[in-house]
């Protein structure tokens, strides 16, 4: 039982202690942005990795999550005889929350474990070591750039799975099951507002975050090893999707 | 002069170094030898700081550098280049661009200053077609000859050699040994070896030095080296399995 006690209260430092250290990370990538030389053309390269890797995943996402979302969307509302809701009922589930948060999921699973698995090697291999050692800071030259481009590319990646799946739901509305192209438009136009919008921009900034964070964290400390390499990716991925469905619940709450 | 004062390290439990004590001279090349994970990976990354020890000191020019502070420590770091096991070539860059990566980023020379001296020190290892190529297109020779260019790149008053010429085949390996003979010769840099490589080794060390059992058993003269009558030094040297070194 003592012993038992003790595991756990080992376990909780351990976890705590990891938590820490998650931060330090994130805060050391911020603060080194600032310091000069600025890596800017690091910061766009990141941009262009992640937007150019994700855009066609995400977009095809978007274009069949927005008809699912134009079939059960009509389903539903059929049954008030609100068909012509369908617009802005479409228009607010992907602005609010399935936009950022699939979009996020895509990104993730395409360019965040892709992030992890090259730090890992780069762990793996003594490159990192070996920028340490030509004095060269790894988390300013590796994850700095990265958490910004991140914090860039989410929110576009989002716009165009917003604007893809609308367009995917209209088509399923309007075109297969004769919702009036009117109504569909004028529900939008009714029913979105800025704070719509603001809210799922607040949410797609902070995925990128998560996502970049996490993922630069795991395979920046991966143990040097083929296996270990494997393992940050894996865990990278699933502990990205987790924080990404906690943050959100946490956000919509405060931000409803 | 660099001093490496009673060092112990530790990784979780596992003690590698055990109280090292060792000097390396000024303008010299001193080599290291010892058995496969026996810690002279751990003992290399102590001397520029990579890692940093549990107990003991490292004075480089009378300064312990286990005591510095980030910024600090990478002005001693700028004094070194190091020739990593893999060689450590960033995989998204050219064998040019890599040489040239410590220049560009930490020297203020313009870019044809740059130019001119990377394509001397990648002729210097013989690589004088391969600047276009990236790391992945390689073979390990010449990847480790990439990272012996770029480790001489800087000019550095320290350069350090993690197993050079493992893996690589004997006229190679020849062939590096005089590589880097030849540049510490030009250069007068200090030199610090470890490798698998005996005898061939000793021909271009000055001094050699034992760790075994994470202390340092024996350091002298190459010959004075293979002369010693300590059993841990004749049995490495012999590649004998029965001894004080425990195989397996
Ligand atoms: N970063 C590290 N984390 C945990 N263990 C390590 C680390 N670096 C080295 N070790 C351990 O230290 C021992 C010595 O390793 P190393 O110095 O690489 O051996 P070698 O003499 O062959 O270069 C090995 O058992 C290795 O597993
Ligand atoms: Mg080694």
């Amino acid at each position: 039982m003592i012993a038992f006690i003790g595991r756990l209260g080992q376990f909780s430092i351990d976890r705590v202690a990891a938590m820490g250290k998650m931060f330090n990370f994130l805060l050391a990538a911020f603060m080194l942005v600032f310091r000069r030389p600025a890596k800017l053309n690091l910061i766009v390269y990141h941009i262009k990795t992640i937007g150019v890797d994700s855009l066609s995943v995400v977009a095809l996402s978007g274009f069949f999550t927005g008809m699912v979302m134009g079939f059960q969307g009509y389903y539903s509302l059929r049954k008030f005889s609100a068909e012509s809701f369908l617009g802005s009922a479409a228009a607010l589930g992907l602005i609010r929350e399935l936009g950022p948060v699939l979009s996020a999921f895509m990104v993730t699973g395409r360019t965040g474990s892709a992030m992890a698995a090259e730090l890992g090697t780069m762990r793996a291999t003594e490159q990192i070591d070996a920028l340490d050692s030509m004095a060269i800071n790894p988390v300013k030259y590796l994850v700095s750039p990265r958490i910004i481009a991140g914090l860039i590319a989410m929110p576009l990646l989002t716009a165009i799975f917003d604007v893809i799946g609308i367009f995917g739901s209209y088509l399923v509305g309007v075109s297969m099951l004769g919702v009036s192209s009117g109504s569909f438009f004028a529900g939008i136009e009714n029913s979105v507002v800025f704070h719509d919008v603001y809210s799922g921009f607040v949410k797609s900034i902070s995925f990128g975050l998560i996502i970049t964070w996490i993922c630069c964290y795991k395979g920046f400390n991966a143990p040097p090893m083929a296996t270990g390499v494997s393992q940050a990716t894996t865990e990278s991925v699933v502990l990205s999707f987790v924080l990404i469905l906690v943050w959100d619940y946490f956000l919509t709450s405060i931000m409803l | 002069m660099i001093q490496v004062a009673n060092l112990f390290k530790s990784f979780r439990g596992q003690q590698v170094l055990r109280g090292v004590n060792l000097e390396f001279a000024t303008g010299k090349i001193t080599t290291i030898v010892g058995t496969s994970g026996c810690g002279k990976t751990v003992l290399l990354k102590h001397l520029n700081a990579l890692y940093l020890p549990d107990r003991g000191e490292i004075f480089i020019d009378g300064v312990d550098i286990t005591k510095l502070r980030q910024k600090e420590l990478y002005e001693i770091r700028s004094k070194f280049g190091v020739l990593f096991q893999g060689a450590a070539l960033l995989d998204s860059l050219t064998v040019f661009d890599n040489v040239a990566f410590p220049l560009r980023e930490k020297t203020t020379l313009t870019e044809s200053e740059i130019k001119k001296k990377v394509d001397s020190r990648i002729e210097q290892v013989g690589l004088g077609k391969m600047g276009a190529k990236f790391p992945a297109e390689l073979s390990g020779g010449m990847k480790k000859r990439a990272g012996l260019a770029r480790a001489l790149a800087t000019d550095p008053e320290i350069v350090l050699f993690d197993e050079p010429t493992t893996g690589l085949d004997p006229v190679l390996a020849t062939s590096i040994h005089q590589l880097i003979a030849r540049t510490q010769d030009e250069f007068g840099y200090t030199g610090i070896i470890v490798s698998h490589t005996i005898p061939q080794v000793f021909e271009i060390s000055d001094y050699v030095a034992m760790l075994a059992g994470g202390i340092i058993e024996n350091v002298s003269a190459p010959a004075e080296f293979c002369a010693s009558a300590n059993p841990v030094v004749q049995q490495f040297i012999h590649g004998k399995t029965e001894g004080p070194i425990q195989v397996l």
